[in-house]
């Protein structure tokens, strides 16, 4: 499902934020990316929705090379994918419901079918009934579960999320990791950066861990005490 | 179609709530485009005015053709039929000689053909031209000069000629004027879709995130610069509007002190189309550029 190949981004003024980088994702996983901060984890999310392009190396989603992917055929490839970043990054001037109505509009559902679609994506991060609210009077875990809600409302088949719970109090940072661990139970492949693995350990996810910029280890989390 | 018009329609209502959202800000950049604009819309409205005056004044442009002396009945026919067949005439009419011989002598100038024993002057036809170009005159008279027992073509276009090189040169005055305005209202467009940019920036961000293409980012700017020139354009009829009920009054005054009766008219539908679609297209434009320019990349 997500692969990269020996892939390095080096970054103007000779930073190397990942080096010869190279692992495979496959199709329903849950991979909790880990490592101190300046490991390269939220370049190496970037990578996916190219946000950011390689220096080298190849990455393939779906067994498409995205590394070289023509720049008007990227809003494509971003439909397809759920991305949540660490802020929430909702739009302050609209309401919950308008937030996770922006993705349809943007693939252009007909507005029947995106309200629909949105209600049943609140329901699921349990905001229903929350939908008319501004996101300024939610608490941080709120609006974050209100991107959870954006990213999923297009039925994404990967989700990447770098350090969704970082600026969460624990009780708000479980509740999300729990929401990742539906999403694989619902075939979609999630990728999770987090400087808390506990978090996800109980859900046995797959293990990445990055120092200096390379990929030091991959297989299942041990389990943490909470 | 459905979702090209969809996103459309929604680009539309994105741009006229964020026009509705700052009321001020939106009421003084069509006074700013509209006031610039009255100035060439009304240049030009007055130029139509001021052709329209003239012509009332001086009278319509004629084409004298005087036949040979001992031209006949047959002959003042087959021209008469000349002039019939002519479709760049609007109209003409028969002078017989007796008929001019008595204009003459009404003029105060029978002591003049007094000792003259007979009729000295020709039938003759005054025909007015369809349009007012020196150009289609020229080319009439010089064909009329050709045609059998047509003694003298007389050629009444040297106003003519004055008149419109005077249009033009108004003309040429007030589309420079319009071009440098244009070019003003295009700046103030492209500098408040930079400002609407600069504070959607976090919008646009999210929306690519979520894989907007730059034509979706891009529709609403579009819509909004040009339907803030279209606002623009709706304050500079309405200023056009008002400069021509203030002067009705005055210039009809004006115009009857010298025994014409003339009234200013204008802007009719179709300028006022015009000018709204000019505004339009430069807010259009201004944005276009905007947009281009600052929108690149992502």
């Amino acid at each position: 499902m997500i692969v990269f190949d020996q892939v390095s981004k080096r970054y103007e003024g000779g930073y190397t934020a990942l080096a010869g980088v190279g692992f495979e994702i496959e199709r329903g996983e849950l991979v909790v990316l880990s490592g101190h901060s300046g490991a390269g984890k939220s370049t190496l999310l970037k990578l996916i929705p190219v946000l950011e392009r390689p220096t080298s190396g190849v990455v393939r989603i779906g067994g498409q090379d995205v590394s070289s992917l023509p720049k008007r055929a990227i809003p494509y490839l971003r439909r397809n994918l759920g991305l949540i970043m660490q802020e929430s990054r909702l739009l302050f001037d609209r309401n919950v419901f308008d937030n996770v109505m922006l993705p349809l509009v943007i693939t252009g559902h007909p507005p029947r079918d995106a309200a629909r679609r949105a209600a049943a994506a609140l329901e699921h991060v349990g905001l229903r009934g929350r939908d008319r609210e501004m996101p300024a009077g939610l608490s941080g875990g709120e609006q974050q579960r209100v991107a959870i809600a954006r990213a999923i409302v297009n039925k994404p088949s990967i989700l990447i999320a770098d350090e969704p719970t970082a600026h969460l109090d624990t009780d708000y940072a479980r509740e999300i990791a729990a929401l990742f661990a539906s999403f694989r139970e619902a075939g979609v492949t999630v990728l999770v950066s987090t400087h808390d693995e506990a978090l996800f350990a109980a859900d046995r996810p797959r293990r990445l861990v990055l120092r200096k910029g390379q990929l030091i280890e991959g297989g299942v989390v041990q389990e943490v005490a909470a | 179609m459905t979702h090209w018009l969809y996103l459309h329609l929604r680009a539309i209502a994105h741009a006229v709530r964020r026009l509705a959202g700052q009321p001020l800000g939106t009421l003084l950049s069509a006074l700013v485009v509209g006031i610039a604009l009255s100035l060439p819309a009304g240049g030009l409205l007055l130029l139509d005015n001021v052709a329209g005056m003239a012509r009332g004044l001086s009278g319509t442009p004629e084409i004298s053709l005087f036949l040979e002396l001992d031209a006949g009945e047959a002959e003042v026919a087959a021209i008469e039929r000349r002039l019939k067949d002519e479709a760049a005439l609007a109209s003409y009419r028969f002078v017989p000689r007796d008929e001019a011989l008595a204009q003459l002598e009404r003029s105060g100038l029978g002591d003049v053909l007094g000792g003259l024993t007979g009729n000295p002057l020709p039938h003759a036809f005054v025909a007015t031209p369809a349009s007012e170009d020196p150009a289609m005159f020229e080319r009439l008279a010089a064909e009329m000069q050709t045609w059998p027992r047509v003694a003298h073509v007389q050629l009444d276009s040297a106003w003519v000629k004055r008149l419109h090189a005077l249009l033009e040169l108004g003309r040429s005055a007030v589309l420079m004027l319009a071009g440098l305005l244009g070019l003003a209202l295009v700046i103030v467009t492209f500098n408040t879709i930079r400002l609407q940019i600069l504070t959607q920036r976090q919008e646009i961000e999210v929306s690519r995130l979520l894989g907007a293409t730059d034509r979706f980012i891009r529709r609403p700017f579009y819509w909004f610069g040009g339907l803030q020139g279209l606002l623009g354009g709706g304050v500079a009829l309405g200023t056009v509007w008002l400069g021509v009920r203030a002067l009705a009054q005055p210039v009809a005054a004006l115009a009857e002190s010298y025994g014409a009766v003339f009234a200013i008219t204008g802007p009719g539908p179709q300028e006022s189309l015009a000018v709204l679609a000019f505004a339009a297209f430069l807010g259009w434009l201004g944005a276009a550029i905007s947009v281009r320019r600052h929108l690149a990349g992502g």
